[in-house]
Order: structure tokens, then sequence, then C-alpha cells
């Protein structure tokens, strides 16, 4: 069953065409991951598929399961089951992490349990991300999106900006969510180290705005390792991949 | 408990806007209440040991030193005031007394037109520690009408003094808050204002003068500005002496009202502290807000310093808060309550929850 089909979308930000008809489909308990080099468009494709202000679909549909989505308001589609992960979530002042955590999910017991997990007790009551480490913000997106347990996850490089022991941390708990809950996923990388705990048997690769290829993902991630995203661009399985 | 003959003098309404001003006529958790309407007293009494409450003109009758405070503050200043006053209370805390509920007072403006002159003083005397809740309101009938409220304050050597004030006026009403406090060595004064309803307009900059070595005062104002409203607010913190210090923040949010942000910060001795803060939000298309901090020092020992920021809320804010699930409007609402936290009022728990509740049922209205 499908979870997310990206048929054939365009996507303008601010006058400038980003994405040019980008096709991607994700199936139910599916976990594809998302390579391409800084400005591709992956992120764009994200908030695209979230439906944020200024990332205007002019052509081409995006379907969460049955129902068309480009087009309804954020707060809609986050109802209809999909979920992001910010990779630079902003500061919110004055709104505690508990305020939303407790509008998230109404089980205060799980509330509690995650928070320990993620090491977040203490963040409850605090302004969200006012004063947090890389490593909190991290923790405290994938906190979030557990409470609010979408259908299908978006998660912007989950380990950016963090530590190896924060990313074991993370990667066990998204890892054990993910696979406990048969939850689909996209997940951008760049690093790549977010492989090592998740079982991803899809990955694509995102170059100039347009789908490149589809392939193994650790595969994938060792020859770009090993040759850059410049080999990708000559690469012959492109042509029967990106179907 | 106010008798209920003392209150049937107030109509339905009336006594609605006072209670929203703070005012508990149960006095569960109160340690004294006054209350005058116009002119003229309403009730005035104390329920707790080491604290007296009543009428200005009672106490100078009754009390030399009462004479001698009368305008204190204002010959020490240099600066003149309106003799033409009528009413107004005194308040007292003796020496030592740490009062544990708040003390809650109301000077309600009820006539058409009627100008409301009062002249309030507030003692704190040495070691003694209190937390006032003031209101100050009109009533639906008294249009055109005005407010004149003078209030000295006297905190004493290593007295604690946490006043807030609470403003629910009509449309059509102009008030003038004027005063001054006093703050005497590590003596702590705390001034909150929270003004949340409609106004004509009101024009305050109430002073602080910390002569005692390790004084300190805080000025907090919390304002919402509704469609026509001009609320031109300060706080003005005199470091009169070493290792003074004082901080003054204040949250405006424009409905589409005018709001002047005043704050001023002078060091006149060393090694002081001082730290202004303003932040304003302009909910509509159109609305103002003019933040002017100002300090001055006259010497280098002194750490002072201030941060402003006006504007729209964050769209990134609500963007993020509605990826949780929230509506715009939802999303606007938890970022504009968050923004006027009470918690920077430096409240006992109780009463800071009284407050939060007075709060969220305005901005529910409001927003």
């Amino acid at each position: 069953m499908m979870m997310l089909e990206v048929k054939d979308i365009s996507v303008e930000v601010s006058g400038h065409l980003i994405l040019q008809g980008v096709n991607m489909h994700i199936r139910k308990g599916e976990v594809v991951v998302l390579f391409g080099p800084n400005g591709s468009g992956k992120s764009t494709l994200l908030k695209a598929i979230m439906g944020f202000e200024g990332y205007k679909v002019i052509s081409g549909e995006i379907l969460l399961g049955e129902t068309r989505i480009d087009g309804l308001p954020v707060e809609e589609r986050v109802k209809l089951g999909l979920g992001l992960m910010y990779q630079h979530p902003p500061q919110v002042r004055g709104v505690k992490l508990a305020q939303v955590a407790g509008r998230l999910n109404g089980n205060a017991g799980l509330i509690k349990e995650m928070s320990e997990r993620l090491s977040l007790s203490s963040h409850l009551s605090r302004d969200i991300n006012m004063g947090f480490s890389g490593g909190e913000m991290k923790r405290s997106e994938l906190f979030q999106l557990i409470l609010q347990d979408p259908d299908l996850l978006l998660l912007d490089e989950p380990e950016s900006g963090v530590d190896l022991e924060n990313i074991s941390v993370m990667g066990k708990v998204l890892n054990g969510y993910l696979k406990e809950e048969g939850k689909s996923a996209l997940i951008i990388t760049h690093t790549g180290y977010i492989l090592d705990y998740i079982n991803a048997r899809k990955g694509c690769v995102m170059i100039d705005g347009k789908m490149w290829c589809v392939g193994r993902p650790k595969e994938i991630f060792g020859n770009i390792r090993e040759r850059g995203y410049d080999k990708c661009m000559g690469c012959d399985d492109r042509a029967q991949s990106a179907r | 408990m106010i008798e209920h003959n003392r209150q049937d003098n107030l109509e339905g309404r009336d006594r609605d806007t006072i209670v929203s001003t703070g005012m508990d006529f149960s006095e569960k958790d109160r340690s004294g209440s006054f209350l005058q309407q116009d002119s003229g007293l309403m009730f005035a009494r104390s329920l707790s040991d080491g604290l007296e409450i009543m009428e200005i003109k009672e106490a100078l009758e009754k009390y030399p030193e009462a004479v001698g405070y009368f305008g204190a503050n204002f010959r020490s200043t240099g600066r003149d005031f309106d003799r033409e006053t009528e009413g107004g209370y005194f308040i007292r805390v003796k020496r030592g007394h740490a009062i544990e509920f708040p003390v809650q007072a109301c000077l309600f403006l009820k006539q058409q037109g009627f100008r409301q002159k009062v002249h309030n003083l507030i003692v704190v005397e040495e070691g003694a520690k209190a937390y006032i809740i003031t209101g100050c309101s009109a009533s639906h009938s008294a249009s055109e009408g005005m407010h004149l409220g003078i209030s000295e304050f006297f905190v004493h050597n290593g007295a604690y003094l946490n006043f807030t004030m609470i403003h629910s006026w009509q449309e059509s009403v102009s008030v003038k808050p004027v005063s001054i406090a006093s703050v005497g060595e590590e003596a702590v004064f705390i001034s909150n204002y929270v003004c949340l309803k409609p106004v004509r307009d009101i024009t305050m900059y109430p002073t602080a003068l910390l002569h005692g070595r390790k004084a300190r005062a805080s000025f907090n104002s919390i304002i919402l500005s509704h469609p026509g409203s001009l609320q031109d607010v300060g706080s003005r913190v005199a470091l009169q002496a070493e290792e003074t210090q004082a901080e003054i923040i204040s949250r405006a949010v424009s409905l589409g009202g005018k709001v002047v942000a005043r704050g001023h910060i002078k060091a006149s001795a060393r090694n002081v502290k001082g730290h202004l803060e303003c932040r304003g939000l302009i909910l509509p298309e159109k609305g103002s807000i003019y933040a002017i901090p100002e300090m001055e020092t006259d010497y280098r020992d002194v750490d002072l310093s201030h941060e402003a920021a006006i504007g729209r809320i964050n769209k990134d804010e609500i963007e993020y808060l509605r990826c949780r699930g929230f509506s715009p409007h939802e999303a606007q609402s938890l970022i504009v309550r968050g923004f006027m936290d009470v918690g920077v009022l430096g409240l006992p728990d109780k009463l800071k929850a009284e407050i939060e509740e007075l709060e969220n049922s305005t901005l529910k209205a409001g927003l």
C-alpha cells in the first residue's frame, strides 16, 4: 500500500524553480533515505510535502494515502498523519515544550517516559529551543515527533550538529519506534551516520532539483563517499532507476 | 468577607469590573482590603497583625509621621505635585512584619465625567515584607472620566515590597498615575503594571530612587493596546547608592493601539547594575509601538545594558507550531500568552495564578 506518492511535482520558492518534475513514492512501513549535495532541493521537497508557506507546488500532485494533500494547510496535513523533524527549528519564546507535548499526546505517562529516554525531563518547563544545545534541539524534535505519532515521518538531517553519543541515543530510539510501529519515513542525511541505526532499504539521490537515482542506501552512500556526487551525474543507471 | 451591605452599593457589572482588577470580595487569601468609589470610601480594613490600611485623610489626622511622608518623595526630588486630591489610601506594614497574603486595594471610577484625584501612601518599615495588589478601574457608566493617582512609596532598610497594579479602564477614560518610590539599604521594590483593557490614554512614568546601598528595584509591565488607546508607560530608576540594581522589563502587544514604552536608568554611584528590556508585538497590520530606552552614568564602573525588539510575530514560529498541529490562530494565541507571561512579575504562586486567569480571560476576548 502506498503511503506517499509524489507525482511529477515542480516547486517554486520566491519565484525560483527549485524542484523540477520530481517523482517518488514511499510504501507503508518503508524507510527511504534521501541523499544529495547542498542546495540540491532535498529540504525543499520535505517542506513542499509538509506544506510550508512559500513552497509553491506549481505542477504535479502529492498524495498521502488516497488523499491529495498539496494545497492543504500544514495543520491539516498533520491531522492526516504527516510529521516533520526540523533541521533548524526556531526558538519559540514563551511557549514551553510541555505545552506542545501535551497537545501532541494526551498520555502523560508516555510524555514522561519519552522525555526521560531522550534526557529532556528538565527541558519540558523551558521555552522551546531557547538556550538548547544542538543535540538538545534534535532530541526535542524527535521527542515531539514520537509523541505526535504520525504515519509518515519526514526527518531533515536528524544527525546534523549532533555528537556521536547523541546520534546513538537518537538512532536507537528512532529505530525502535520505526520498527515497532511499522511507520514510513523519509530521511535526509549528509553524514550517513543515521544509516548505522535504521533499517532503510531504499535510497534516492537528488541533484539540481531532480530525482537522480534510486537504489540501496548503503551502496549509494558508499559510492558518494568514494567518488562524490560528480560521478552520480554521469551514472548510467540513472535512466532506469529514477523511473 | 466584605459584608454584603457594603457590596450592595455596587451594581453587578461594576462588581465584575472591580473583580477584574484582582479584588477578591471573599477576602480569602487576603491580608486586608481597601475600596474607594469616586472620592468616597466604601471599606478599608486590615486582617493581619502589623498591617494598617485606611483612608489617607484618617491617617493624616491620626499620625504625625503620615504628614511627614505626605509629599516627601516630591520634596526630595524637587518636583511639584497636585495638592487638590481627594481620597486615596494609607497602607503601612510595621517593622519586621512579613504579611503572608496580599493586601488588596481598588480605586473605582463610577460617575460620568468624574475627575478622581487621589494621593496614596505606602510605607513598608524596616525588615517588613508585603505584596500589594491594587486595581484601578472605571464603571461602564463613567464615560469621559479622569483618574489622577499620586502614589508615594517608602520601602525602608531591609524591607521588601511587591506592588502589582492592574488597570481596567474604559475607552473614554484618561489616566495619569504619578508615583515615586524611595528605597533604602538592602531593600527590594518590585513594581508590576498590568493593563489589558481599552483606555483613551494613560501617561505614567513612575520613578524609584535607590538611595540605600544594595537596594534593588524591578519594574515590569504587561500591556495590551486596543485600537484607539494610547498607553505611554515608562519606568525610571535612579541608582544613587553603591551596589544598587535595577531592572526594567516591558512587554507590549498592540491590537491596533499605540504604546510608548519608555525606560530610563541613571547611575549616579559606583558599582551599580541596570538592565532594560523592551519587547513589543503588533498583531494587526497597523499598530504603533515606540520603544525609548535611556541609560546614563556619571561613573565608569557601572554595568548598564538594554535590549529591545518590536514588530510582528515571527512567521517561522507560527509555522513551527502549525507543524505540531496547532491552527494559525491557536499558534498566535499561544505565542502571545507566552509573550505576556506573568512569570516575570515575581509573584507568589497563588497570586500569579489569579493574574494569569485574569489575563487569559481578557486575551480570550481580545484576540
